[in-house]
């Protein structure tokens, strides 16, 4: 079993700095994913740790072996790669066992564990077809089953389902994860596609302008986001500013919620991100004030567009009702449920609600 | 990354060094040695002008400049203009015969330019065939000899180029822009001028530039059909025949003024096509519709006819090969006499045809690939300068680069004048960047990511290289490499330079009975060659699975 270290790694083109100094853990047979907006480093870093990328300083460490200079074909990783990279002049058989015949093992053994990954990705039938017969997720089922076969410490994936279709791409979600707890490897797992890293990852770096912004569960980096780029970049929020007056949030209009985490914060502006399924649309009672601008019924969920008396437009979610449907023109009032809410200070680079004490569950 | 942009002494680095060595000795020593003996007179010592000086100050050598260009540029005029609607037609019709008349055009492009112009002198010459036949109708036809003669032969030799080129790139027009130029209200000529031609643009630029360049340096048809008419080759292989042995300085400088012009004519050409540079990609390629009506008519004439006319001497040169001759005339009747004493005599040559080529292909395969791979994957300072050496030979005419190569290597420890090697050596230098460019884009084609899966799952730099990217660039290769093995068979300009008694090729002896006058033994011999090119294109077709031939 593996665990990764990165040590203030730094990963420079030239003199522009891609990625200047970032530290991570990664725990041994976990599934970590790297996600964040094209060209935030994510595929950069993965390439660092594959040693396809070199690194300009600091260190990453599998176990307590340091990497940095170790030829790539000696890192026992196994990789996974965005367009599979499947040898087109070599079977499908022969593409798996080309990482074993690469570690002089006996033919006999090379025939056994072949078979045995190609039956695990559920491909056996295949085995003497050429790629260029393959489907997209066939071969993307080669391209594990070879990255697998030659028990690499460490499995890397960059943006494996990408190429495929969306339905295919939900089947290959379930085979990765599953594959990856079955074999229980230690995984580095690069997308874009927050819904795809919230569903397979057990835990997730949310990555921009090549530092990590926040590492945590799914559901950590959902409901208490360490910062606004991750409130806004994982889900959808509405970010709707605030003023902290006597530990309480004061809303324009004077709607106010207090929060036992804001003692101390009194006088400070702050910017509150408020999910659309964080309001509750009253029709009378305290609230900030709006006008309903349209709605979309989706069948299990209504979507509404509010603007508020000071102009700003907002997103809400409730769950559909039977009765009729707020109409255009409609006058309402939003509150907020306050245990959900998150607060971030003017920067937006602070989340006020996860106190020191949160950090420490 | 960090593999490809620093100079590391591995595998790739030795290769490289390796490389820089073969070409400095090779190509740059022997270039400067040919400068050096332009500007340093050979008696005294001294360094001089006086060779540039002769050459610019008398009109007799200065006047062959003009003429090459003069024909240069009347030749790409022309073949731009059979070579681009040729091959419109053929993008947008369905016509008859097709796959037959394309691999004519391609053999007619294939066989060496001097048969071109022996066979027209054979029909249209003093005593040609159609010559006398209008003669007996009173009819007295132009003169084929001198300008009009030099710029018929190359034209029709060298417009399949253009075609070929046109071809490929019309093939990346997508139908939908020629469907939008319609629906705007163009179509017709004024589409094929005012949209065709215009995306078209930048090949038909690059197909100009290879229509130039060899015309320029074509030395075997002025030489034959020229007469009074002497080009730029001509006076330079003259000079220097007459002069070996003597003061190689005045051949010399007119070698370097010509490398110094198709520079000019080479940078000019890639200024421009790297302004007008776009990419095109179709995912609809242009349909092919039945023509009706006159445009039927016309189409059919004018492929028809530009084949025809293009395959003539091909087909006129076969059939006097079969000719009973007596001496040197042909009389009536058939027989084999002219193969018999072309085997006889020259039977050397054909041998020396299929080996000193099959040497030369090897070591052009061989560094090709190590230097696409270095061009691509490892870009450093040192595999630029591969780059740029390797481009060198683009500029450089065949007579030119086959009298550097004597003059440096004529002399011990380097003697090399003479040998089979010399003559491999030529081909190499010559025929290597067309091979490299082909490869190198075979390359570029494959995502590095697969070599990059090989190395992850633990293979050598050596057995990544020879067990995955190799066999995946192995079909380009092979490709590649019989169109280098057709133009090779059918080299005349360095091999006239380079010869001797023992190394003499196919083409050198078919130019030298020519000169002679034993037309049978000419036709008989360039027969064979044709058979030889015919069957390499043949194998080339088979291998790359049917497809149409393209460049």
């Amino acid at each position: 079993m593996t665990n990764i270290r990165i040590q203030n790694a730094v990963k420079k083109y030239g003199e522009t700095t891609v990625i200047p100094g970032l530290s991570a853990e990664i725990k041994s047979g976990e599934l970590f994913t790297l996600l964040g907006p094209s060209g935030c480093g994510k595929t950069t870093l993965l390439r660092m740790i594959a040693g396809f990328n070199s690194i300009e300083a600091g260190d990453i460490y599998f176990n307590d072996n340091r990497i940095n200079e170790m030829d790539p074909s000696r890192r026992n990783i196994g990789m996974v790669f965005q367009n599979y990279a499947i040898f087109p002049n070599m079977t499908v058989s022969g593409n798996v066992a080309f990482g074993l015949k690469n570690r002089k093992m006996g033919k006999e053994e090379i025939a056994k564990l072949t078979e045995q990954y190609l039956g695990l990705m559920q491909i056996s039938q295949f085995a003497q077809r050429m790629p260029s017969q393959l489907s997209g997720g066939q071969q993307q089922r080669v391209a594990l089953a070879r990255a697998l076969v030659i028990s690499p410490d460490v499995l890397l994936m960059d943006e494996p389902l990408s190429n495929l279709d969306a339905k295919l791409r939900l089947e290959m979600r379930g085979v990765i994860r599953h594959t990856q707890k079955n074999v229980g490897i230690t995984t580095v797992y690069v997308t874009h596609d927050q819904e795809e890293a919230m569903a397979i990852s057990d835990t997730i770096a949310v990555m921009k302008d090549g530092v990590i912004q926040h590492v945590g569960t799914p559901k950590d980096i959902y409901q208490r986001p360490k910062n606004v780029f991750v409130a806004t970049f994982i889900g959808r929020t509405n970010i709707v500013p605030a003023k902290v007056e006597a530990g309480a949030l004061v809303f324009e209009g004077g709607y106010t919620v207090p929060l036992a985490c804001l003692a101390g914060a009194d006088g400070q502006q702050v910017q509150c991100s408020v999910r659309p399924e964080e309001f509750v649309i009253r029709k009378e009672g305290e609230g900030i004030r709006g006008t309903v601008k349209e709605y979309t019924y989706l069948g299990l969920n209504t979507h509404y567009n509010v603007q508020t008396a000071g102009g700003q437009l907002v997103e809400i979610v409730e769950e559909s009702s039977l009765d009729e449907e707020l109409k255009p023109g409609q006058e309402v009032l939003l509150g907020v449920k306050k245990h959900k809410i998150n607060v971030f200070d003017q920067e937006g680079g602070r989340n006020l609600v996860r106190s020191e004490a949160y950090e420490g569950q | 990354m960090k593999d490809n942009n620093k100079f590391r002494l591995d595998m790739w680095g030795i290769i490289t060094l390796c490389v820089i060595l073969v070409y400095v000795l090779f190509l740059i020593y022997p270039m400067a040695h040919l400068m050096r003996q332009s500007v340093y007179d050979a008696e005294t010592g001294r360094f001089t002008l006086e060779n540039f000086a002769k050459f610019f100050s008398k009109s007799y050598y200065f006047d062959t400049l003009l003429n090459s260009f003069k024909v240069s540029i009347a030749a790409t005029v022309l073949s731009i203009s059979i070579g681009t609607p040729l091959a419109y037609l053929f993008s947008i019709f369905k016509i008859r015969g097709k796959a037959v008349l394309n691999i004519l055009i391609v053999v007619a492009s294939m066989s060496a330019p001097f048969i071109g112009a022996y066979s027209w002198i054979l029909l249209l010459g003093r005593s040609g065939v159609i010559t006398g036949f209008f003669r007996m109708l009173g009819v007295t036809l132009p003169d084929i000899y001198g300008f009009g003669g030099i710029v018929l032969v190359m034209s029709l030799q060298l417009f399949p180029l253009v075609f070929l080129y046109a071809r490929g790139a019309l093939k990346n027009i997508d139908n939908s822009l020629l469907e939008a130029a319609q629906n705007l209200g163009c179509s017709g000529l004024r589409c094929f001028f005012k949209v065709v031609v215009p995306l078209i643009l930048p090949t038909l630029l690059a197909a100009s530039l290879l229509v130039f360049m060899r015309s320029f340096a074509d030395f075997g048809t002025p030489m034959l059909i020229g007469e009074g008419y002497r080009t730029f080759p001509v006076v330079l292989y003259t000079e220097f025949i007459n002069e070996v042995g003597g003061n190689d300085g005045f051949a010399a400088a007119i070698a370097i003024i010509a490398i110094v012009i198709t520079t000019v004519v080479f940078l000019v050409q890639k200024y421009i096509s790297n302004k007008k540079a776009f990419a095109l990609n179709a995912l609809h390629p242009i349909e092919e519709k039945a023509p009706k009506g006159a445009v039927k008519v016309l189409a059919y004439l004018f492929s028809y006819l530009v084949v025809a006319i293009a395959i003539l001497p091909q087909v006129y040169v076969t059939y006097t090969s079969f000719k009973k001759t007596s001496g040197k005339i042909f009389v009536s009747g058939y027989s084999l006499k002219s193969y018999a004493s072309a085997f006889g005599k020259l039977g050397k040559s054909i041998q020396n045809t299929i080996i000193i080529p099959l040497l030369a292909l090897i070591a052009i395969v061989v560094l090709a690939v190590f230097i696409a791979y270095l061009a691509v994957r490892r870009k450093n300072t040192l595999t630029g300068v591969v780059d740029v050496l390797s481009m060198i030979p683009y500029i450089v005419p065949g007579t030119v680069l086959g009298i550097a190569l004597l003059t440096g290597f004529n002399q011990k420890p380097l003697l090399l004048s003479g040998t089979m090697l010399i003559m491999v050596i030529a081909l190499v230098i010559r025929r290597l960047p067309y091979t490299i460019r082909s490869s190198v884009a075979i390359l570029q084609q494959i995502p590095m990511s697969i070599e990059e899966a090989a190395v992850s799952l633990g293979a050598s730099k050596f057995k990544v290289f020879s067990r995955v990217t190799v066999p995946m660039m192995a079909a380009g290769i092979v490709s590649g490499a019989i169109l280098s093995w057709v133009t090779m068979i059918s080299e005349l300009s360095t091999a006239i330079i380079l010869y001797t008694g023992r190394t003499k090729t196919l083409t050198v002896a078919v130019y030298t009975e020519v000169v002679r006058g034993n037309y049978g033994v000419a036709a008989a011999l360039s027969t064979i060659l044709t058979v030889l090119t015919v069957l390499s294109l043949l194998a080339f077709t088979k291998i790359n699975g049917g497809k149409e031939f393209s460049l």
